[in-house]
């Protein structure tokens, strides 16, 4: 699935990622850990494409296609989807006009038919039962006055919409309280098989109890300095970053 | 010397420009060297015009003319005004549109001008005590036009008004509103939408006396340039003495989508009275990026992500159209123009 060869990446002339090398075979949930400042973010910010984002060396492919030679939308619409940490605010432009706009483009860009009207609602009443959130919020501008948690849970609708491959959850707990992220969780959970793949990138060990991985890496200077099964995370939260920080 | 009697003369020194501070940012006579002949008479058909079908009486000037119409007392209307220019030539047109008591009127104006016409219209308009009157103006002139409209709004008091112009600018545009307000729950809406591509310029102008206490003002203007047109806002509102208790609020906001498009904003307030509660925004700037990246990275293409993004930017003008069907042609009309 994913593949990520010594990857270098600089912002604002300062390389961030110096030298990260990952691989998330299909069905697997990966974490990243990290202190802050370790590249938690560019990282995410690099495999969709922000502008401002510098690749400096190295390679990311998704089912070996070059991810870093294509526009952001283009990787969306290859299936990679990331879930912000601070998702944006769009005024004026319904909830549920911005993601038929997104899944239409993107099914567009595959050569798929748009989907129809009462296909499309159909679709959203359910996933936002599933995801406990009132119908009437999707009338409303995107995020706009929406609490930390309620735009959390926007995040994974919109994934749970857009049904994407490979998917990218940027400190997502952040901001949840603990039925949030239960709820959250559950959305996520209920996106993993045999065809997708997850990187969850978080500062703390707790989501990590709601969403299992079956690989964790740590993350520091830029670079991978260690991987693990499950039992890496519980470790870090006794004993800290500090060791690798000083490796890094 | 005004600009009628500037352009029926075919007098080019005497058009408003540069040096007058009304019209610093319309410079008519640095732009007209020679006023160009008088416009010929126009034989043909034309075209329908956007709002046809929604209206239930009809009135076309073309290459200038005179019209008046009436409204009686408790009516109710829905009037086309085309202001068309056909061919080259300049040319002035008037209206003397009266409200009565009661009465209703929808007024769905367009201003359709040719290229090498210099034109102007003057309008006024009289609304009656309790007369609710929503005039929509659509300018879509060709890019090569001079064109000007200048209207003159009396209201009484417990008279509503409330006006949208849209305008996609020419060579040189200004439609300029101007309203004697009486106060006397009096009720004034005055909003405003450029958008602007190539080297189009287009200046909304407006004035609004209050000279009586307890008169409602709201007024919200957008604008979007891009390429090297020039988008001009001139907003005053002057409440004078005695006129206390007005509440009135300015909104400008403007969208600069290329590095050599331009806006000029000037919102001012004069206040003379007490008690008053005046508010005036205004702000420039470039769509987010942020936003732009999340669309994205949601699948949206860029071009798509911008047009949404700046669709849903000027909507908040669109949205407050009070007449369906004109909202709607309206609405059409700017997606029209901003997915181009």
């Amino acid at each position: 699935m994913l593949k990520v060869e010594n990857l270098h990446a600089a912002v604002d002339g300062k390389e961030i990622l110096k030298g990260l090398s990952l691989e998330v075979p299909a069905g697997e949930v990966h974490a990243i850990m990290g202190p802050n400042g370790a590249g938690k973010s560019t990282l995410s910010y690099v495999l969709t494409g922000r502008d401002g984002y510098e690749v400096t060396g190295g390679s990311a492919t998704l089912d070996g296609e070059d991810l870093l030679a294509l526009a952001p939308d283009e990787r969306a619409a290859r299936g990679v989807f990331l879930s912000f940490q601070y998702p944006l605010e769009i005024p004026g432009v319904p909830a549920l006009t911005f993601i038929r706009t997104a899944l239409n483009a993107q099914r567009r860009a595959r050569g798929e038919g748009e989907i129809s009207a009462p296909e499309f609602l159909k679709l959203a009443r359910t996933k936002s039962a599933e995801l406990k959130i009132d119908f009437e919020m999707l009338k409303r501008a995107l995020n706009v006055g929406f609490s930390g948690g309620e735009k959390k849970r926007m995040e994974i609708l919109q994934m749970a919409m857009l049904s994407p491959r490979f998917l990218i959850l940027d400190e997502t707990d952040s901001g949840l309280d603990i039925d949030a992220l239960r709820i959250v969780s559950e959305g996520v959970n209920a996106l993993r098989s045999p065809d997708r793949a997850m990187l969850v990138i978080t500062h703390y060990q707790r989501l990590l109890d709601y969403i299992k991985p079956d690989r964790v890496h740590v993350l520091a200077g830029g670079r991978i300095v260690a991987s693990g099964g499950p039992e890496l995370a519980l470790e870090l939260e006794k004993a800290g970053y500090e060791r690798y920080e000083a490796a890094a | 010397m005004n600009l009628v009697a500037a352009i029926a003369e075919r007098n080019a020194a005497e058009l408003p420009g540069k040096r007058d501070e009304d019209w610093r940012w319309t410079d008519l006579r640095g732009l007209v060297r020679e006023a160009p002949a008088p416009s010929a008479p126009f034989a043909g058909d034309l075209p329908a015009g956007r709002f046809d079908a929604l209206a239930d009486a009809r009135k076309v000037l073309v290459n200038g003319g005179e019209a008046v119409i009436e409204i009686p007392k408790g009516a109710s209307a829905v009037l086309a005004l085309r202001l068309v220019g056909r061919g080259p030539g300049s040319h002035v047109a008037s209206a003397a549109i009266r409200v009565g008591a009661n009465a209703r009127l929808t007024l769905l104006e367009t201003y359709e001008r040719d290229g090498g016409t210099l034109a102007d219209a003057t309008l006024t308009i009289a609304v009656a005590e309790g007369a609710a009157v929503e005039r929509i103006v659509l300018a879509e002139d060709h890019e090569d036009a001079v064109s000007i409209s200048q209207a003159e709004v009396t209201l009484s008091p417990a008279a509503r008004f409330a006006q949208t112009v849209l305008a996609s600018g020419a060579r040189r545009q200004r439609l300029e509103t101007r309203v004697l307000h009486p106060g006397g729950k009096a009720e004034l809406r005055l909003d405003g939408l450029y958008l602007l591509g190539d080297k189009r310029h287009s200046d909304q102008t407006t004035v609004v006396t209050h000279a009586g206490a307890e008169g409602l003002t709201v007024q919200l203007t957008k604008g979007v340039v891009r390429d090297q047109a020039r988008g001009v806002f001139q907003g005053r509102i002057v409440v004078e003495e005695g006129a206390d208790r007005t509440d009135a609020k300015m909104g400008h906001h403007g969208l600069i989508l290329s590095d050599r498009a331009e806006i000029d904003a000037k919102p001012e307030l004069e206040i003379y009275a007490d008690d008053v509660a005046c508010a005036h925004g205004n702000t420039v700037g470039a769509l987010d990026d942020e936003a732009l990246f999340y669309a994205r990275q949601r699948g949206i293409p860029e071009d798509e992500a911008r047009a949404l993004l700046t669709e849903a930017f000027v909507g908040e003008v669109v949205d407050r159209i009070d007449h369906e069907g004109a909202r709607e042609v309206v609405r059409a009309w700017v997606a029209d123009r901003l997915r181009a």
